[in-house]
């Protein structure tokens, strides 16, 4: 499991190009994957692999062809300094686990990576870095394995519920 | 204590108090989906196990990203989706309108008080009318096509109060580049941003449209204006409702409170390849530009191409730049063409095409090359967007871009 690692702001128009949003696959979509940003990305990335950013990861455009993208090479989690809003809820919600680690600038490229999360940290190279949980009322979805699968087990939503935060 | 324009928008759908930081199903008063993200929503909606949708009023469907159809499978998408829409009953606007977020406006489809959201991430834009709106990806909008109602975390909120009045040929796009600029690409990030103060309540809805379609540049939930006359203005013809009170307390618990002032602005482009590095226009004039686009959801109202028009005046753009103009909406190109103004630019050598995201979009047309410079007064800058990776984008207003298709180069628009 290696560390694909990229900056701050990385926008979803970097994950994936406009010109690749008529494709729904995610293993079709992973091909196109850092497009024009990291060509190599696409070729070598493999299963279980991570990708590892630092803040705002995933800011811009609403596309959950960016999280899909990433499972459609086989990455399941990533890990970055802070979140865009969007990127993180899409995430959560298909199935990619987004992981909020405030040191994952010192994390190098092409390091070997262990996760810890329960423990609330991963180890990378041999040193260890702390990692936040995810908001309560997502947690839900994330062990369901998805929005889809939570929602598929729901009857109705009462409108104006309050859920932990 | 008081509440912010937010938690008075959750409080009062809910009937009880809500308070920024709280987690609440909220329920939706409109969806919006278009053909790049539509398909998805769909899908997941379907997998969901969902087999009608909550409501089929509250559902907007329109094409906008991809038309006319710009290859098969973007003919495809469409025709999945004109499929869902007659079997759900929703009302689709197809290809014929515009650019989503001004068709949902324009429609009256958002009103003051609303939660609506939108499957792009632009739908903050709706804000303008004092409505809160946010983008959400396709698995969510598949969960609110099917429940009509979505779990919010009640953004705390920034305030931004804007004094001063304008000088000649800057505006709200300047006004909001140099916020982003201030407030950072990440500054705003769970947050929505409440404008307001004396510059806010003379703009125009064209202006408040600007500023809240681009919070999403810092990180914003959500942007808005607390509906006023000139909302309840717009709003006549588009929606019938008796107009109400709605804004943030002064005594409300904001994050931060930022002021501006405008009096002494100059024009601003942000350069490449992020939102936030708005620059006044003095310090990257001379800059040499391959094309020049005017239009977006950010700035292709009559408003915007009016201003062009002015600054154009009875001159002719530079023949060794690409100018392509494109109104938000079809109500706005009969307004531009009703102006003669279509007639103006075409004339002094500009593409007008029809309504649609046109070259902001990154993929239907409009692509640069490497090395291309585009000026344009869309939203976004960030690599790749207009094409190759190897172009460049810089953004600005419609003055500035009219301005600097006329000479070539970057250009402040008070010079020509
Ligand atoms: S004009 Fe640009 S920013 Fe607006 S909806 Fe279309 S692609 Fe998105």
């Amino acid at each position: 499991m290696r560390v694909w690692k990229f900056g701050d702001d990385i926008d979803t128009d970097a994950i994936i190009p406009g010109r690749f949003l008529t494709i729904y696959d995610p293993k079709e979509l992973s091909k196109h994957a850092f497009e024009g940003t990291r060509d190599e990305y696409a070729k070598k990335v493999k299963a279980g692999d991570i990708v590892v950013g630092g803040r705002n990861f995933g800011c811009g455009s609403s596309r959950e062809h960016a999280p899909l993208a990433l499972i459609g090479g086989g990455v399941n989690v990533v890990v970055a300094q802070s979140f865009a809003r969007i990127f993180f809820r899409n995430s959560v919600n298909v199935g990619v686990l987004p992981v909020v680690c405030k040191e994952a600038d010192k994390i190098q490229d092409g390091a070997k990576i262990t996760l810890n999360l329960k423990k609330g940290f991963i180890e990378a190279d041999g040193k260890q870095f702390k990692t936040e949980q995810v908001p309560g009322f997502m947690q839900g979805i994330i062990d369901a394995g998805g929005l889809v699968e939570y929602a598929k087990k729901l009857k109705e939503v009462p409108a104006c519920t309050k859920s932990q935060a | 204590m008081g509440a912010t324009i937010v938690e008075k928008i959750f409080s009062r759908k809910c009937g009880s108090e809500i308070r920024a930081g709280e987690v609440v199903m909220a329920p939706i008063d409109g969806a919006m989906i278009h053909d790049i993200t539509g398909p998805l929503a769909i899908q997941k909606f379907y997998e969901m196990g969902g087999s009608k949708v909550f409501d089929p009023e509250r559902v907007i469907m329109l094409f906008d990203h991809q038309i006319p159809a710009d290859s098969i499978p973007a003919a495809e998408n469409h025709v999945y989706m004109r499929k869902f829409a007659s079997e759900q009953g929703i009302y689709n606007y197809d290809i014929n309108e515009g650019v989503c977020h001004q068709v949902v406006l324009e429609k009256g489809r958002a009103a003051p008080g609303e939660i609506v959201v939108g499957a792009d991430s632009h739908t903050c834009m709706y804000g303008a009318t004092g409505a809160f709106a946010t983008g959400i990806g396709s698995t969510d909008m598949g969960f609110v096509l099917k429940f009509g109602a979505l779990y919010f975390k009640v953004p705390e909120t920034i305030r931004a109060e804007v004094s001063g009045k304008f000088p000649k040929r800057v505006g709200a796009k300047d006004l909001i580049l140099s916020i982003a600029a201030d407030i950072g690409a990440d500054g705003a990030t769970y947050q929505a941003i409440d404008f307001a103060g004396k510059t806010i309540l003379k703009l125009d809805m064209s202006g408040r449209m600007t500023l809240c379609n681009m919070a999403i540049e810092m990180g914003g939930k959500a942007g808005i204006v607390a509906p006023d006359k000139i909302t309840w203005e717009y709003m006549k013809g588009r929606r019938k409702m008796k107009s109400f009170e709605l804004a943030s307390d002064d005594d409300a618990k904001f994050v931060t409170k930022r002021t501006y002032n405008v009096s002494d602005m100059e024009p601003q482009v942000a350069i490449p390849h992020n939102v936030d590095t708005g620059v006044p226009v003095s310090k990257v004039a001379g800059t040499h530009v391959d094309q020049v686009f005017i239009g977006s959801c950010t700035n292709g109202r009559f408003e915007d191409l009016e201003e062009a028009a002015e600054v154009l005046g009875k001159k002719k753009f530079n023949r060794k730049v690409r100018v392509i103009i494109i109104p938000a909406s079809r109500d706005e190109y009969l307004k531009t063409l009703k102006a003669g103004l279509i007639e103006k630019f075409v004339k002094a050598g500009a593409l007008v095409e029809a309504p649609c995201c046109g070259p902001c979009m990154g993929g239907a047309f409009g692509l640069l090359a490497p090395g291309e410079v585009s000026l344009s007064t869309s939203n976004r800058n960030f690599k790749g967007r207009q094409g190759s990776t190897e172009g460049r984008v810089y953004l600005c207003s419609p003055a500035t871009a009219a301005a600097s298709a006329i000479t070539g180069v970057i250009t402040d628009p008070r010079e020509v």
